[in-house]
């Protein structure tokens, strides 16, 4: 969450604030305008260009056949992992993948993993020797804030266009990957007793705590994580819970459910 | 082993005979370490965490540094033999993401604005690990943390609730971690504001309010103990002390 901001902006934005304004006019549980566009990558298994607002996601889904782990020799593997690229932001540094990326990558796995959205005993092939492997790889083109809301959608997304490539392994015909649920992260921060939704980068660098709900489509809380260096008080975790189930449920009903 | 083959309750109690809303034994024994500046070390039921604190001390590599503040780095590190399975050494990237928000439940009250350019080590190592080890650890951390006299606004207390068996249940043990529907844990100060929240599973809205107040009462509860285990190494030299203010 670190980020170049002068004083003199956060003085801004803090300003505005109380005034009950954000810098970009929105209002304070108001997300960005959100594009989602399926199978950009022809390569891939299933892909999803995301934007929100100025913020780009691009999630690529591989899939291939392996090995299951030993304690569950039925059952698929997913494999989450995140990039933060140089080129989307420049607070990122080339390398290995730092914790923030590490986190990001987490918490999308845990939205998927938690909500059971794909069934994994039905990417089993041969009990115990050969499952399928889903590889969600998100890739940060654009940082201008709240890439883990963007990226959770980007995963959803591409794996609800996802064509398992049976036939290019021997397996049989190519069909589309079966899905049992489709979560939707929605993230918030806390500033100055004030709760914003769907925080630009300028928000995200001056708060100092940050909250994401990942809920199913039932309405239940499926994944939760707290990042940042701040306390929030009960009450305002309750109340980031209501709207959170409230905007996830308007975009999974906008751009998932088709 | 499958889900079905294990019942969570029996005449009303859990696996090891304790109610929904109970904590597993705990122990907490502090300034276990010579060389470290504060440490501590804590069981909560299979749990056995060693915490150390180093600092405020140089920071390296020195572009890390701030000026204004201390940094606060939080390592979490399970040992090989600590779990069922032998765990390769080394950090993967569970024990990344446990550090990162170990680290976040602790830095809102510790003043590092008091050590502008140092860097507060925090050191924690699982070396047995039976569930809930991130909140043992932060437990273990916060005590050491205070034993090695670094000021703080407030002490650190940590628990987790789950979900089994369709009941909320508190401090979660293996069992009912790997096969359980939820596990929510949470870190707060005594005065109730949260610095640790995460959650996997399933949890309906009613239910994730039930499991809150539950952890909550729970880290109150671990809050006392801590707050003995470090009056009982300092209650006597608090005590000297204030006689030695009272001549000045």
């Amino acid at each position: 969450m670190s980020s170049v901001i002068s004083e003199i902006r956060k003085d801004f934005i803090y300003n505005l604030l109380l005034k009950g304004e954000r810098v970009d006019g929105r209002t304070f549980d108001q997300y960005r305008d959100i594009s989602i566009e399926r199978d950009v990558i022809r390569k891939a298994e299933g892909s999803a260009l995301v934007k929100l607002g100025s913020s780009q996601v691009l999630v690529g889904i591989k899939m291939q056949p392996g090995e299951p782990f030993q304690d569950t020799p039925n059952r698929g593997v997913i494999i989450t992992n995140a990039e933060l690229v140089p080129l989307a932001s420049p607070n990122f540094e080339p390398g290995p993948p730092n914790e923030v990326g590490i986190e990001l990558a987490r918490v999308v796995d845990r939205g998927v993993r938690e909500s059971k959205a794909v069934d994994l005993e039905a990417l089993c092939i041969v009990p115990g020797k050969q499952v399928w492997i889903i590889f969600i790889d998100v890739h940060i083109l654009d940082d201008c804030g709240n890439i883990l809301d963007a990226a959770s959608l980007g995963a959803i997304a591409a794996l609800l266009s996802t064509k398992v490539p049976a036939s290019r392994f021997g397996l049989g015909e190519d069909y589309m990957l079966p899905l049992n649920d489709i979560p939707v992260a929605t993230t918030a921060i806390e500033f100055g007793d004030v709760l914003m939704f769907d925080p630009g980068v300028d928000e995200e660098s001056i708060a100092n705590t940050k909250l994401t709900v990942i809920t199913t489509a039932k309405g239940e809380i499926c994944g939760m994580q707290k990042s940042g260096k701040g306390l929030l008080k009960p009450e305002q975790i309750y109340r980031i819970v209501d709207i959170a189930c409230e905007k996830a449920r308007e975009i999974r009903e906008k751009f998932l459910e088709a | 082993m499958d889900k079905s083959d294990i019942s969570f309750f029996k005449d009303g109690l859990r696996l090891d005979g304790r109610r929904a809303d109970q904590l597993r034994p705990i122990r907490i024994e502090v300034g276990v370490l010579a060389r470290a500046d504060g440490s501590c070390y804590i069981e909560m039921g299979g749990n056995k965490v060693i915490a150390a604190v180093y600092g405020p001390r140089e920071v390296h590599p020195r572009h890390l540094q701030e000026v204004t503040r201390a940094i606060v780095r939080y390592r979490y590190n399970m040992a090989s033999f600590s779990v069922e399975e032998r765990k390769r050494p080394g950090p993967d990237r569970r024990s990344y993401e446990l550090s990162k928000v170990s680290r976040e439940a602790l830095e809102p009250v510790i003043m590092t604005s008091y050590f502008p350019r140092s860097v507060i080590d925090v050191f924690v190592e699982v070396l047995q690990a039976d569930a809930g080890t991130r909140t043992a650890g932060i437990n273990a951390a916060a005590v050491a943390l205070a034993d090695a006299g670094i000021p703080m606004k407030s002490m650190i207390s940590s628990c987790a609730a789950g979900k089994v068996a369709d009941t909320i249940v508190l401090d979660p043990m293996k069992e009912e971690d790997n096969f359980g529907q939820a596990d929510l844990p949470i870190a707060m100060t005594p005065g109730g504001d949260i610095t640790l929240m995460q959650m996997d599973g399933g949890l309906s809205p009613d239910e994730f309010h039930q499991a809150v107040e539950m952890a909550m009462k729970g880290a109150r509860d671990i809050y006392e103990m801590q707050r003995a285990a470090l009056v009982e190494k300092y209650g006597k030299i608090e005590a000297s002390t204030i006689e030695v203010n009272a001549c000045e």
